[in-house]
């Protein structure tokens, strides 16, 4: 009853286009967007917010930029972490060697660097793909991991790899607590959600799932395999470059590599797996799984294993959680291929007939 | 024969004012010849897939190439498609050669295609199926399409519409938002063919366009390939394997058998031609 | 030049530890068509089942001989990955039949957080020794043309005379025995294979046990080496470049791509290594593997991909 489409007639093809089209969605979204940006910072504690929040928004973010990658455009890449340790060094390099350079400049350069690496080792798509290219983008993560821990350009002379960033400041407005943390993040996030929306809904998102449906029918069209691969990736590595930035400035505020490393690849792509892929809803999904999983875990095992006479010790926990993330991705992959998201949008449409069955 | 176009297209039109063989639909006109395909050998390894092929389509006539299985219809497709290169001979599009040519160039150059296994994009709606084929035309850069004001959203809106005639001209209105995939066949066939047309092509290219229908999806699909002959002038080169629909109509027709072009001309003229006959039923009346 | 050869044969013997792994890689791609990233904690996994049982089994049933407590642990360790290899197949293949490529090679990516999680809580995460008798002394050969010798390691001979033997019995297995045959069929299409009657189920059952065995040998080789621990996961992952090169499908190709990689990291270690920055192994194979997949994408021996419209 409650979500019908009745009376929402389109006049124009323009408004036939939105991004939510109905009336009901647009609803749900403003409330969400005003809880989002009121409601949570005058209400969440403020571990919440270090915990989880924040660490949600950013891989959430970088969620997104893989998803434009592997999602839309079929490119598969396990190197990921590689270009959020890219964002991250470059936009340290810009913060620190410049004086007085501001905070979005750093993070912009961090992300064009990304862009940078990312287009180069995307060159590999135009002849391989498949598990394949999957291969070739190991080669980009392991050979950024020792670039950042070998070369001394690249951390400005730290032995170790380890960089710190402190002060962080937008346009003179301190980002020192929690709360503004989050909400430069959730700004962020939003804007990025809304261009990587607009694009995959343009022209350029239907040459990426051209390419990503079939290549060689896309070429008979018209399309250039070529712009569209590496259009893809460049702006997968530029979101996920200011993601990797934002992980180091604000998550982290000091890091080395191995924050960056191909456990963090396999992260996300498990984020993007499970929330559902060509889905820019599904990143968010996916990301909020799998950055609470660990903390229900956390909480619940032990006392579960205590109902059953087990001590669950935090080695214990780490390699349960090990196994029940690889099980919930087999599971996953069997039940629902396209992820949450797919469940997400069968409910909706369930819930366009409700009450009635059909 | 069968004859399953209706019986107003078999009147015979006034051909005296035509030029002798040649027999165009009631108030055609056709023109030069706009692509001519000249001594085309195409080898896959040891394999001969075409040998020393020739032929030529004249603008707004409707062009079939006949033959039984693997005879290399589709091959020859995929030459002046772009996808395979041919190792001797050349193609000529209105005088250009485009021997050489990558697919995206044939494209630009106004050569659109459909595909005999359904090469369409299982994972986007009709919609977006057919606004592929509008990418050529879509000038608009990465920044723009970001924001989606101004010049982008005015180019999206304008290809909408058109890509909309497209959709009612096929008459698959219904289905515009649903995933392709889960449209049965015929339907399929259709959007393959709104997707070529999206193009705007003056040549285009059907490959077996009617395979695996029924009478009436036969009967549409016919309307839909005399009414884009008719309406837009486009010149059309057929792939298909039911006589009574390339008999029917078809300007001219060419017959391959093996790689090899055994017939060229009209329909009545190669329906009496010996070798086809033979390739086909294998003796001779 | 004598530490120039010391290098080679380090690097050859390091080849034929990660050809070990590619093995398996081969023998699953091979059979089923798929990419199994889960090969690392199939060693892993073997490898610490192989220690703990050779650990437990004399405490349980009261002996003392070395020799009869490894040939035990070696026999419920196999048993371990055959009823691995069927619950691979039952609970994870069995349900993904005929998905594309992305999602096997996520599924297995899943099995191996999973065994790598499973392995560690049934068999524990400390580092384990593995001791079946493999000659730890090392040998000098060719004292007469170079001074001191080079030094060679018994126990990669040894590592090296297995593999052969592997590698030997395998290609036998798959070019002249029936089961040989419908496996190809079956990495070939699927679906073509069940309609001429080829049992899948049972085949994927008998392919991945088969790359459990080759999994147990390089676990008790490399954890002879260095000792069973977390870390061999990893290092397994260096395989992968090595079937890139080899070809996916070809079992001489992995042993080949192996040493190219074995010798290509160590020397490139020592020659190159220092003008870099050091370090350079951990992506030497991989930066290898994708200049050949830029020139050769079939790797040396593999068959060609050819995309139809």
């Amino acid at each position: 009853m409650l979500y019908r489409e009745n009376g929402q007639f389109k006049a124009s093809y323009h408004a036939d286009q939105q991004i939510f089209p109905i009336a009901q969605d647009r609803w749900a979204i403003l409330a969400l967007i005003t809880l989002a940006f009121v409601a949570v910072p005058a209400l969440a504690p403020e571990y919440l917010f270090r915990a989880v929040l924040i660490p949600f928004l950013i891989l959430a973010l970088a969620a997104l930029g893989l998803n434009i990658l592997v999602g839309y455009c079929g490119q598969i890449s396990l190197g990921t972490g590689a270009f959020m340790a890219v964002g991250a060094y470059a936009a340290y390099n810009f913060h620190v060697r410049f004086e007085g350079m501001p905070l979005l400049l750093s993070l912009l350069g961090g992300g064009l660097s990304a862009t940078a690496v990312g287009v180069l080792f995307g060159i590999p798509s135009l002849r391989i793909k498949g598990l394949y290219l999957a291969v070739a983008t190991l080669a980009a993560q392991f050979f950024v991991d020792w670039a950042c821990l070998r070369l001394g350009w690249v951390t400005n002379g730290s032995s170790s790899g380890s960089v710190s960033v402190a002060g962080l400041n937008l346009f003179g407005l301190p980002l020192e607590t929690p709360v503004q943390k989050y909400l430069f993040c959730l700004a962020l996030l939003s804007l990025f959600a809304l261009l990587a929306k607009n694009l995959v809904r343009g022209a350029i998102g239907r040459e990426w799932m051209a390419i990503r449906d079939m290549d060689v029918a896309a070429s008979v069209i018209g399309i250039r395999p070529v712009y569209a691969k590496l259009s893809a990736f460049a702006v997968s590595s530029f979101i996920v470059g200011v993601a990797g930035a934002l992980w180091g400035f604000v998550h982290l505020g000091s890091w080395e590599p191995a924050a960056f490393n191909i456990d963090r690849s396999f992260q996300l792509l498990f984020m993007v797996i499970i929330g559902g892929l060509g889905s820019i809803m599904g990143s968010f999904f996916g990301a909020a799984f799998i950055v609470v999983l660990p903390i229900v875990l956390t909480n619940t095992l032990p006392a579960l294993g205590a109902l059953v006479g087990l001590n669950v010790d935090t080695a214990v926990l780490s390699h349960l959680e090990f196994m029940i993330f690889g099980g919930l991705i087999v599971f996953f992959l069997i039940v629902e291929p396209h992820g949450i998201a797919r469940l997400w949008s069968t409910a909706k449409e369930k819930l366009r007939l409700w009450p009635f069955p059909h | 024969m069968n004859a399953i176009v209706s019986s107003e297209l078999l009147a015979k039109p006034d051909t005296t004012l035509n030029p002798p063989g040649l027999e165009p639909a009631p108030g055609k006109r056709i023109g030069d010849v706009i692509l001519a395909v000249n001594n085309i050998t195409l080898r896959f390894g040891g394999v001969k897939a075409l040998t020393d092929i020739s032929f030529d389509v004249r603008e707004h006539e409707i062009r079939s190439i006949i033959g039984p299985n693997g005879a290399g219809k589709s091959s020859m497709l995929n030459c002046i498609n772009g996808v395979y290169q041919p190792q001797e001979g050349s193609i000529t599009l209105r005088g250009q050669s485009f021997r050489n040519m990558n697919p995206r160039q044939v494209a630009e150059a106004g050569v659109a295609r459909t595909f005999q296994n359904l090469a369409l994009f299982k994972g986007m709606s009709v919609l977006d199926n057919i606004m592929t084929g509008r990418n050529l035309r879509m000038k608009s850069n990465l920044f723009q399409q970001a924001l989606r004001l101004g010049p982008a959203l005015r180019e999206e809106v304008e290809h909408r519409a058109v890509v909309e005639r497209i959709i009612d001209f096929l008459e698959i209105q219904p289905w515009r938002k649903t995933p392709v995939g889960r449209l049965p066949y015929g339907l399929q066939k259709r959007v393959d063919l709104g997707r070529a047309l999206a193009m705007e092509p003056s040549l285009l290219l059907l490959d077996e366009p009617m395979a695996g229908m029924n009478v009436e999806e036969k009967q549409d699909m016919c309307r839909f390939i005399l009414d884009v002959n008719d309406e837009f002038g486009t010149t059309i080169v057929l792939i298909e394997h039911d006589m009574g629909v390339v008999m029917d109509i078809s300007d001219r027709v060419v017959v391959l058998d093996y790689g090899k072009k055994i017939g060229d001309g009209p329909p009545d003229e190669v329906r009496r031609n010996e070798d086809v006959i033979r390739a086909y039923l294998g003796t001779s009346h | 030049m004598g530490f120039f050869l010391e290098t080679l044969t380090g690097g050859l013997m390091a080849g034929m530890l990660y050809a070990l792994i590619a093995l398996g890689f081969v023998l699953i791609y091979k059979a089923s068509g798929v990419f199994n990233f889960a090969q690392g904690a199939m060693v892993l996994f073997a490898a610490l089942a192989m220690a703990r049982f050779a650990e437990w089994l004399p405490k349980l049933l009261g002996f003392e001989s070395r020799l009869l407590a490894n040939l035990l642990a070696f026999v419920c360790a196999l048993a371990v990955m055959a009823a691995v290899a069927w619950a691979i197949e039952r609970l994870v293949l069995g349900k993904l039949v005929n998905q594309e490529g992305i999602t096997l090679l996520m599924a297995t990516l899943g099995i191996t957080y999973f065994l790598d999680g499973f392995g560690q809580t049934l068999f524990g995460s400390d580092i384990y020794k593995i001791d079946v008798g493999m000659p730890k002394d090392p040998i000098f050969v060719l004292e007469s043309f170079f001074e001191g010798g080079v030094l060679l390691n018994k126990e990669d001979l040894y590592a090296a005379l297995i593999a052969a033997a592997l590698v030997a019995v395998l290609s036998l297995f798959f070019q002249k025995t029936g089961t040989g045959r419908a496996l190809r069929a079956v990495a070939d299409d699927h679906q073509a294979a069940q309609s001429i009657g080829i049992p899948l189920s049972r085949i994927w059952i008998i392919v991945w046990s088969v790359a459990g065995f080759v999994a147990l040998v390089a676990g008790i080789i490399w954890g002879s080496k260095l000792g069973v621990q977390f870390s061999l996961s990893l290092v397994a992952l260096k395989a992968l470049p090595v079937v890139i090169l080899g070809g996916l499908t070809s079992v001489p190709g992995a042993i080949l791509g192996g040493l190219i990689i074995g010798v290509g990291e160590k020397l490139s270690e020592v020659y190159i290594g220092p003008l870099l920055g050091g370090g350079i192994e951990i992506w030497f194979a991989y930066v290898l593997a994708l200049l050949f997949l830029l020139v050769r994408p079939q790797g040396l021996f593999g068959e060609k991909i050819i995309d139809r419209v």
